[in-house]
């Protein structure tokens, strides 16, 4: 095993000394890093030019320089980088460069990929569990368009309209009643479809969802919940309870008595928590707290499920675990929510929640209290993650519905079938797991590809990440700040092909690495 | 001694199951054609694109040869491109500026009252046809595409079809050469490429070729070892065929599914890859145009002029969704092994069966 992924990383990296090697000969002979100061009439200037040309090797051909320059790189592996400096930024070095770049952009990937695994997988699923249905076609259809769309043009138009029309309604967020109705058919006509089933069950999951769909909106309207955001303990309760239902569905079944009281149990034990959260989270600052937080509720969970789970112990406490995590989440939410008003009266010229530039307002920055700053990133990283996303998911809810409609017409669910187990049980544990897999080794070779699409994404967004660091050091044929680029993110490609193969043969017994 | 065969062979159609017998006797290609052409979306998806391309070329024309700069015409005087020009039924063009018709260059095109009007796409600053100029720029995205398509796949075919049938050190080489082209994202190797080779849409065509075959390489090579242990390729051997027939003759025609669709897939890819480089200013510079670099160049007047925006960007979406539906229907037509039975249960059928019931009564 260790053999194995030792060898696997090696060749990788031998990959990554080749491929590097030619991006910086590339790079190099791509234009003239002195251009502009070779037409200054300065009279100094031989002098700066003699000293650039010194201190980056100018005069060294670039094959050659590269050893100079992978000289300086090796030095990462025993802890002294220097990966040179970076002229197009004022001569600070690469590494420094990179530090808060790599921040910015790793933040804004890990949630993309995170979010569109989730809604990808769960609607590719459910559309190919419901084959040839209305749903299916009409979901289909938006992922070949979601699939065909220029990230750029969907940027652009996401500026335009996701942020600036939205933020003019939500200054007065009153939904008009045919918009209600509309989102509220909409709604319903979505949840009958992945309800399925026959003429009797489709009137009764379209008229209940209608019904519930309406009601939530009258209350939006009515409380003002999208001026004013709030959960609070209700909030939490009710919000815990869907995901405990969630949690079930995908876990244990509703068949288990004892499990199902359990983790919905967990509702009640986290409306019970809601009021030592808020001591915590006032006493525990920082990190720590929302990480501590989530860890105590987990903890929780796992330990309930323990003391009380029988016979099935182990199965409910790893459901009532997710279903504490889960509630962790949320309660950290409402603690968020709780400075809404204080962060909105904060933004510079009221512009609205959506932030269309930049990933902080430094106004917020300076004032030093992380539930703001908490606040502030997500505004920043809605426009970019749901661009990033609406091409991410497309691919996703693709491949998850081919996946799992090749699991389901194998033979051995019809056997899982045969012998009498019920659709849930068949499509989650026996189905839905195998078709999991392949999805597994799709993922690191689609964060490679979020990374090219953050590329394009940064540039218009104005979000200072590695993309825009990348572009800026290849129209100024600043070599070193491409390589820094190229590095990062070839380490991570890197490491997330090993993460892949050892995914892959975890999951899959049949699959031996050596 | 016939009699019995008979026999056999009806017992043998007697086991076949339905979709066998469906294809039974038919070439590949025929059954491929049906079973395309059975896909709806596709079959709209290929006459649309047609329709796409024949406006695009007849329109505006297209400049043969030459080197594509602008230059001034001596004898009429005005702004003529280098190259052999044929001209087209539309009466602009994508390089000269006319008189800004509509306040701000505003589109004549008119949905409601169905008037196209001179300028239907409207005009920019200087007062150049947008028409014109969107028609141009998917002539060269189209080019892009074709060129694309037809390199990666030729490279990625012959790469795959030598690493699978050779196996050994030759496979690990050409592997390991693969990986160096996919570690990094296409995107960027692209950009730093196309500073140096790029500008026109043939050099990042040829370019983008040369990056883009690395998915079809192990695709085809996955395929090629499972292939070359089957009978056949002993067989073919056994009768003394060379390798390269080998590979060409027998191997690669089983193999043509995988490579037909996921050339069309790549295709697809090909014009998101070519615009968003252009966008960033990399890919296809000015005075060569092309979808992505119109969006480039008027990127910063999305809130005055809309306009200059929309149409090229719409243009995108429809060749990229079509080439991924024809990539679709291919899929389905080559490999229906995700095709199920039609369903018998669902809303519908149960009105049908409710009002079939109502009748009967």
């Amino acid at each position: 095993m260790l053999s194995f992924i030792v060898r696997r990383a090696a060749a990788t990296l031998m990959v990554l000394l080749v491929a590097s090697f030619i991006v910086y000969n590339l790079t190099a002979i791509s234009g003239d890093p002195l251009l502009e100061l070779r037409g200054s009439r300065d009279p100094d200037i031989q002098f700066r030019i003699d000293y650039l040309t010194d201190i980056l090797d100018l005069d060294v051909p670039p094959p050659i320089r590269y050893f100079y320059w992978l000289g300086g790189a090796a030095g990462c592996l025993i802890g002294s980088c220097n990966l040179g400096i970076s002229v197009s930024r004022g001569e600070i070095p690469v590494t420094e460069a990179l530090s808060g770049a790599v921040a910015s952009t790793v933040q804004l990937i890990a949630l993309a990929t995170v979010l569109s695994i989730i809604v990808g997988v769960a609607v590719g699923m459910t559309t190919a569990l419901r084959q040839y249905s209305g749903y299916d076609y009409t979901v289909t259809f938006f992922a070949f368009i979601f699939y065909s769309l220029p990230i750029f043009w969907v940027a652009v138009l996401l500026k335009e309209f996701g942020a600036i029309q939205f933020n003019r309604f939500l200054a007065e967020p009153v939904i008009p009643t045919t918009t209600a109705i509309l989102i509220a058919l909409g709604l319903a006509a979505l949840v009958t479809g992945i309800v399925g089933g026959g003429l009797q069950t489709r009137i009764r999951a379209f008229v209940s969802s209608l019904a519930l769909s309406g009601l939530l909106i009258l209350f939006l309207n009515i409380t003002q919940w999208l001026k004013y955001p709030s959960i609070g303990t209700v909030g939490v309760v009710m919000l815990t309870l869907l995901a405990a239902g969630v949690v079930i569905l995908l876990s244990i079944g509703f068949g288990m008595r004892r499990g199902v009281l359990i983790v919905t149990g967990m509702a009640a034990i986290s409306g019970a928590m809601w009021l030592p959260g808020q001591y915590f989270f006032f006493y525990v600052p920082g990190a720590l707290g929302i990480f501590g937080w989530i860890a105590v509720m987990t903890l929780i969970g796992v330990a309930v499920g323990l003391l009380f789970g029988g016979d099935g112990r182990k199965e409910i406490a790893r459901a009532a675990g997710t279903t504490g995590f889960l509630a962790g989440i949320i309660m950290v939410i409402d603690e968020a929510l709780q400075y809404w008003d204080q962060y909105i009266g904060l933004i510079p010229l009221q512009t609205g929640f959506i932030s269309t530039i930049g990933a902080v307002t430094p106004s917020i920055k300076r004032q030093e209290n992380m539930w703001l700053d908490l606040l502030d990133s997500y505004a920043h990283l809605i426009l970019p993650t749901a661009a990033l996303m609406i091409i991410s998911v497309a691919g996703y809810t693709r491949y998850s519905r081919a996946s799992l409609l090749e699991v389901m017409n194998q033979d051995y669910i019809r056997t899982a079938r045969a012998k009498g187990l019920n659709e849930r049980t068949v499509v989650v544990r026996h189905a839905m797991r195998n078709a999991l897999l392949p999805i597994a080794t799709i993922v690191p070779v689609d964060i490679t590809g979020l990374i090219g699409g953050a590329v394009i994404t940064e540039q218009v967004f104005a979000w200072n990440g590695m993309g825009s660091l990348f572009i800026r050091g290849l129209n100024a044929v600043d070599v070193n700040l491409v390589m820094g680029y190229v590095m990062v993110v070839g380490l991570m490609a890197v490491i997330g092909n090993v993460i892949a193969d050892l995914l892959y043969s975890a999951l899959d017994p049949r699959i031996r690495i050596s | 001694m016939a009699k019995k065969r008979e026999t056999n062979e009806t017992q043998i159609n007697r086991e076949i199951t339905i979709e066998q017998r469906e294809t039974e006797g038919l070439s590949l290609g025929t059954i491929v054609r049906r079973r395309f052409f059975r896909h709806k979306a596709a079959v709209v998806s290929l006459v649309v694109l047609g329709f796409v391309t024949l406006l695009a070329f007849t329109s505006v024309g297209t400049v043969i040869g030459g080197t594509g700069n602008l230059i001034n015409d001596p004898n009429t005087n005005r702004l003529a491109i280098d190259g052999y020009r044929i001209h087209g039924w539309w009466p602009y063009n994508w390089y000269e500026n006319y008189d800004v018709l509509n306040a701000g260059g505003q589109p004549t095109l008119d949905l409601a009252n169905f008037t196209v009007g001179e300028h239907p796409f409207g005009q920019d600053t200087l007062g150049k046809d947008i028409f014109a100029r969107v028609m141009r720029g998917i002539q060269q995205s189209l080019i892009v595409v074709l060129i694309v398509g037809v390199l990666s796949t030729v490279i990625g075919v012959t790469v795959g079809a030598i690493a699978g049938f050779f196996r050994g050190r030759i496979d690990s080489f050409l592997m390991r050469a693969t990986d160096v082209v996919i570690i990094l994202p296409l995107l960027v190797v692209g950009a730093v490429l196309s500073r140096n080779f790029g500008g026109d849409a043939v050099s990042l065509a040829i370019l983008l070729g040369a990056l883009a075959w690395t998915g079809l390489a192990r695709l085809v090579r996955a395929e090629f070892l499972a292939l070359r242990e089957r009978e056949f390729v002993d067989a073919a051997r056994v009768a003394g065929a060379s390798n390269f027939r080998i590979i060409f003759k027998h191997i690669m025609p089983n193999t043509i599914g995988v490579i037909v669709v996921n050339a069309t897939l790549l295709m697809a890819a090909a014009i998101l890859i070519e615009t968003s480089l252009s966008f960033l200013g990399f890919g296809i510079v000015a005075p060569d145009i092309s979808l992505g670099q119109i969006i480039s160049e008027y990127n910063e007047a999305f809130k005055t002029r809309p306009w200059l925006f929309w149409y090229p960007g719409l243009f995108i979406v429809i060749i990229a969704l079509t080439i991924n539906f024809i990539g679709d229907g291919l899929r389905d037509a080559f490999d229906p092994r995700q095709r199920r039975l039609p369903r018998t249960e669902g809303a519908i059928n149960d009105l049908k069966k409710l009002i079939r019931n109502r009748k009967a009564n």
